[in-house]
């Protein structure tokens, strides 16, 4: 489902990412983990389409991302660490602005719009402004405008933050029921989260791999913290 | 196709969002407001001009006196004036409020071409500025209801459409200054220079020598502007026109693919 090989990313002189390498099989949910400054977010960005590649490749459901960007796109649903929604709008009228730019036909949009609004819990917020929504509803908005093109891959980046409690409880449930249909990418920096949705890890220090295997085996001997605390080096920035 | 369907969403999201903030309202009334005020000064001094004649006798002058000139083409140029001022007020926020938002992420992560963004964001504010000077509209009206002799149409007509472009070139350059920055007074400062810039950019033309010179005045954005105040259509000034809109979305679309590239 996905397949990255190489993977290099450069700023400058600055190596964000180096020589990464994994495979996600449909279905999965990953876990990626990794110090403040590890490449995380770099990573997620380039295999949504946002950044280029230094070099390496990048393959999704099978397109490739630099030769197929706009297939890949389309196939792909991306919650960034600031949910990405236009303040003055109406939930309702940004989902339904983000089906249309994702391409949703046009019958299919209201269904999508009710999926998404039924299964992140915003039918009651549904025609209230997006600016004067608490934290933990905007980021329902923005893991709703994630799937509302019923995309492959869904890649989250921290999506329980700033969410009380009982929403963190909530967001986790809805990541674990759509697994099986989507194949997803969670970074996270609560590692107890990790134990309890996804089925793999990726810890990545200083913009490479330093684990890559299922919850069980990483987890035999040691707690996921001790490992991740001996795998990974001091905050880098 | 799709491309197409893509400029009209984009675009319309933009055109809806200039309504629910008081922007729009703001730069119509303010733009209204001024225009009529001018408008209202070259009609008392138009009438003041015409009984000073009727006075003296002459009404072979007065009845050579018309509106065109004396009325709506200096109308004309003191639209353009506020266009500079305007301009940028509803261009700023394009690029630069999507990046302060990060909801640029959004876009660039969409499948849709970075052509159908920028198209999108030009149209919407092609069509909030067409809206400005249809509201101005009501001073021909007003000429043409109770002027007599009553101006000519065609002269008008090209008037507008002089204003059109230069208004069009205007938002090129206001969404190229907002997609390099996303501060948004940065964005309104960088296009207004810029504007200015462009717009007197001609006046040494008599002093520097005749071929620097007639560059110029050939970049000179009012100096294209003239003829068409005149109702004079000339194909060289749209070839200008065009060629200056199109260059400014084309900085514009790599401003925004250098954006990621960094």
């Amino acid at each position: 489902m996905i397949e990255v090989e190489n993977l290099t990313k450069r700023y400058g002189d600055f190596t964000a990412v180096e020589d990464l390498s994994f495979r996600i099989e449909k279905g999965e949910i990953v876990g990626f983990l990794g110090p403040n400054g590890a490449g995380k977010t770099t990573t997620m960005r380039i295999l949504t389409g946002f950044l280029p590649a230094t070099s390496g490749k990048v393959k999704i459901s099978g397109y490739d991302i630099f030769s197929d960007p706009m297939k890949v796109k389309a196939r792909v649903g991306y919650l960034p660490e600031h949910p990405p929604v236009y303040t003055e709008m109406t939930v309702e009228g940004y989902l339904l602005y983000v089906a249309k730019i994702k391409g949703v036909p046009r019958k299919r949009r209201k269904e999508a719009l009710a999926r998404v609004l039924d299964r992140c819990g915003l039918s009651d917020v549904r025609s209230q402004i997006i600016g004067k929504l608490s934290k933990g509803y905007r980021q329902r908005v923005g893991l709703a405008q994630a799937m509302i093109h019923d995309p492959d891959v869904l890649i989250l980046d921290e999506p329980t933050i700033g969410l009380d409690p009982k929403q963190i409880i909530e967001i986790r449930q809805l990541i674990k029921s759509l697994a099986g249909d989507h194949t997803i990418i969670l970074s996270t920096h609560i590692l107890p989260e990790v134990t309890m949705i996804c089925q793999r890890v990726l810890i990545i220090d200083r913009g490479r791999i330093v684990a890559d295997d299922t919850l069980e085996r990483i987890t035999e001997k040691e707690t996921l913290e001790n490992v991740f605390i001996k795998l990974t080096t001091e905050d880098v920035q | 196709m799709k491309g197409v369907r893509d400029v009209f969403h984009v675009a319309g999201r933009e055109l809806r969002s200039y309504f629910v903030s008081p922007v729009a309202y703001v730069v119509l009334t303010g733009y209204v407001v001024l225009t009529g005020w001018f408008f209202f000064n070259l009609l008392l001094q138009f009438n003041r001009v015409l009984s000073m004649y009727e006075m003296m006798r002459r009404p072979d002058i007065a009845m050579r006196m018309n509106l065109n000139e004396m009325v709506m083409t200096p109308l004309f140029y003191n639209m353009t004036v506020v266009l500079l001022i305007m301009i940028p007020l509803i261009t700023m926020r394009l690029f630069a409020e999507e990046k302060k938002l990060k909801t640029d992420e959004l876009l660039l992560t969409s499948p849709i071409s970075v052509d159908a963004i920028v198209a999108g964001k030009y149209l919407a504010s092609l069509t909030f500025f067409v809206l400005m000077l249809l509201l101005t509209a009501i001073f021909p009206w007003i000429l043409f209801h109770y002027g007599s002799p009553a101006p000519e149409l065609g002269t008008i007509l090209s008037g507008y459409l002089g204003l059109f472009l230069l208004g069009a070139s205007f938002i090129a350059v206001g969404l190229f200054a907002s997609s390099i920055t996303e501060n948004q007074i940065v964005a309104a400062v960088i296009c207004f220079v810029s504007l200015l810039l462009f717009f007197i950019i001609g006046w040494p033309s008599e002093t520097v020598g005749s071929t620097t010179g007639k560059v110029l005045e050939y970049l000179s954005l009012i100096e294209h502007f003239n003829d068409f105040s005149k109702g004079l259509l000339e194909s060289r000034h749209f070839v200008y026109f065009l060629s200056f809109i199109l260059f400014a979305l084309f900085l514009t679309k790599r401003s925004i693919e250098s954006f990621r590239w960094r």
